[in-house]
């Protein structure tokens, strides 16, 4: 077998409750869930607006705009147009603002460094 | 325009047998070669799962898109939309809409924490056992539903585009897809699979593009005139109007909801698709694949608009209705139609690389939860050695794939349309609640874990079978009997619910606490990626 993934648990012996409590890894955590969570409510409700309006307002969403095109038509590309939007939207804010903080505590933990703080991140990494 | 209409004479259907044999034995004599030159570096556990992690982020995506657009979606939605005209639009719609959860939620999580299967993540801070096992069936069940939905789909697919009507002679094709899905998985793993599936997207979706060109350009590249021929040829102003299929009572519209809220949020649970976020090498790569994916499903829903308003302009609904394959052969007549023998030939390949690659990537993940879950964590106790995990792994691809073959003789003919649901509604329900729960609340227990897995499937599975899809209409699956208590036909909009619910409950009422230091533990790696698993450099 010889190379079953060179061993992930070069991060067993960290203390990851000492990692989990510093202001970095924190502020990670807010970055991450002040976009993933109201960002997952608004399309979900974007979304079951739509399928109910579908279901219910079927004379509104059959109003005809522009030729053969309706409302419904337009809303339906528009989920299209939101679900690209938010994918990209998402994209760039990991780019920005998830990645960087992300990758330096990996890189703090995985080499012998200590946090921002000063704290010891106990136990290291080879 | 109608005097146009009947151009698709589907007799001659059966002229172009052996074309689009010879182009789909092409397709299996490239990809096989493919698979058996990828294969050479298959020695770990983490080749044979995981491709060795090796994938980049566009190939993964597009192998996503691969294992996502099954028949069901390429045949199921097109010709939804050419017969139910709106309605078919607005299934895709949940279809696509439900990759921001795995984009958001999911993927990059998943792809830090676990190693190969579901129950990786799952288990991780929990009690390994109990969370190990309740996964391993919920994987187990939702890969057998949908599995039995692609072959039994692929009896009506092989009358429409072999002309092969007699019950032994499919019999015979599904024979024939079996045993080379099983070939391509064992010889394979998941690299070769994951090249079969990003082949078969390709061809798919230039296929799809190809055709919708076409179509846009009959009608000068206008919409609104596209739309205006399928009024015409349906003679039906209703077919752009939501309500065609499920406005008709106010049972069918809480069905859509249901249907709705199932495909949603079970997208991102389903097994085989999470499965496919451990071959790249990072987090940030199962990011790409997402976006990928997103790109290339979006846009081939795009197509699948236009196709099936040009299916209900240029082929007509009665003609696909009465059809050998039903709503499904409107995207092969719609081909027929334009490009004759020829471009039918191409996508009835295309169609049946499907069925066999969306096949060969649901028995790997099956395969795998077995041999990784349920053998070498439970049975060995993590004991095993990769080496025996893997045959283990091989055994089990055989063995779903005779059930597979078997299941798909038996099922061909009936009406099982339903399974894909249930096996989306059983994603969301047994899957999804865990999943979110175990990533984001620090609280979650075991007891809350277990609860709502066996709640969400169980639940699931029996308000199917109380509702009129499985008795009791003249569409049922049994038709002699009548036990639809439930008045829906997709059980999502109980049994997710119930599942978030139990999830909550059995947490708050479990008296025992879960280790600290292992939620600590899981909640850095899966921010960060640190400690992740690597590729297998070779």
């Amino acid at each position: 077998m010889g190379n079953d993934a060179p061993t992930p648990d070069a991060a067993a012996s960290v203390d990851f409750k000492q990692v989990q409590s510093t202001t970095q890894f924190q502020e990670l955590r807010k970055r991450h869930r002040s976009f993933v969570f109201p960002m997952a409510v608004a399309f979900l409700l974007w979304y079951f607006a739509y399928v109910l309006l579908a279901d219910y307002a079927v004379g509104f969403m059959s109003t005809k705009v522009w030729g053969n095109i309706n409302i419904g038509l337009i809303l339906g590309l528009l989920q299209f147009v939101s679900t690209f939007a938010i994918t990209g939207w998402y994209v760039s804010y990991s780019n920005r603002r998830l990645d960087p903080i992300a990758s330096e505590i990996r890189h703090e933990i995985e080499g012998h460094e200590f946090d921002k703080d000063g704290n010891r991140v106990s136990g290291t990494a080879q | 325009m109608i005097g146009m209409v009947p151009a698709v004479n589907v007799a001659a259907l059966k002229d172009t047998t052996l074309l689009n044999m010879a182009i789909f034995g092409l397709f299996v004599a490239v990809t096989m070669i493919i698979v058996i030159r990828a294969s050479r570096n298959n020695k770990t556990a983490a080749d044979y799962y995981a491709a060795g992690r090796s994938f980049t982020g566009p190939q993964n995506g597009t192998a996503i898109a691969g294992d996502y657009l099954s028949a069901a979606s390429f045949l199921g939605i097109t010709g939804a939309i050419a017969v139910n005209g709106y309605d078919g639009f607005m299934y895709s719609i949940g279809f696509l809409v439900a990759w921001l959860v795995a984009l958001l939620l999911v993927a990059e999580l998943l792809r830090n924490t676990g190693k190969f299967t579901m129950a990786d993540v799952l288990s991780f801070r929990l009690k390994q056992r109990p969370v190990r096992i309740a996964a391993a069936i919920s994987t187990l069940a939702v890969c057998f539903f949908y599995l039995l939905a692609q072959m039994a789909g692929a009896g009506s697919l092989i009358s429409l585009l072999l002309g092969i009507s007699d019950w032994g002679g499919q019999a015979l094709v599904i024979i024939v897809v079996g045993a080379l899905m099983i070939m391509y998985v064992l010889i394979g793993g998941m690299k070769g699979t994951t090249w079969v599936q990003i082949i078969k997207a390709m061809l798919l979706i230039a296929g799809a593009a190809v055709m919708t060109f076409w179509v846009l350009a009959i009608y000068g590249f206008n919409l609104s005139d596209l739309l205006g021929g399928a009024v015409e040829t349906a003679n039906n102003p209703a077919v752009l109007n939501p309500g065609l299929q499920y406005g008709k009572s106010d049972t069918s519209k809480l069905d859509f909801m249901s249907l709705g809220l199932a495909l949603v949020l079970g997208t991102a649970a389903l097994p085989h698709v999470l499965m496919r976020f451990y071959t790249v090498p990072t987090a940030k790569e199962a990011r790409k694949s997402v976006v990928w994916s997103i790109w290339l499903i979006g846009l081939f829903y795009l197509f699948t608009l236009v196709l099936g308003y040009g299916a209900a302009a240029l082929v007509g609904a009665e003609t696909i209705r009465t059809a050998p394959g039903g709503v499904n052969s409107a995207a092969p007549l719609l081909a027929f139609h334009l490009g004759g023998p020829l471009l039918l030939g191409f996508i009835s390949a295309v169609a049946f690389a499907t069925i066999l690659a969306v096949v060969a990537g649901l028995t790997i993940t099956a395969a795998a939860s077995f041999a990784h879950d349920i053998y070498a964590n439970v049975i060995a106790k993590g004991k095993a050695d990769a080496d025996t995990e893997v045959k283990v792994a091989r055994r089990t691809v055989v063995v779903i794939g005779v059930l597979a073959i078997v299941g798909g003789i038996f099922a061909n003919g009936q009406n099982v349309a339903f399974l894909v649901a249930l096996a989306f509604a059983v994603a969301a329900s047994a899957n999804l609640p865990t999943i979110i729960y175990s990533l984001f609340w620090r609280r979650f227990t075991t007891q809350g874990a277990v609860w709502s897995m066996y709640g969400g499937l169980a639940s699931a599975i029996i308000l199917i079978a109380l509702s009129p899809v499985v008795s009791g209409t003249k569409t049922s699956m049994i038709q002699t009997a009548n036990f639809a208590v439930f008045p829906l036909n997709n059980p999502g909009i109980v049994s997710i619910p119930l599942a978030f619910f139990l999830g909550w409950l059995g947490t708050v009422l479990d008296r025992k606490l879960e280790d600290t230091t292992k939620q600590a533990e899981m909640e850095v790696r899966s921010l960060t990626g640190v400690g992740a698993e690597k590729a297998v450099d070779h």
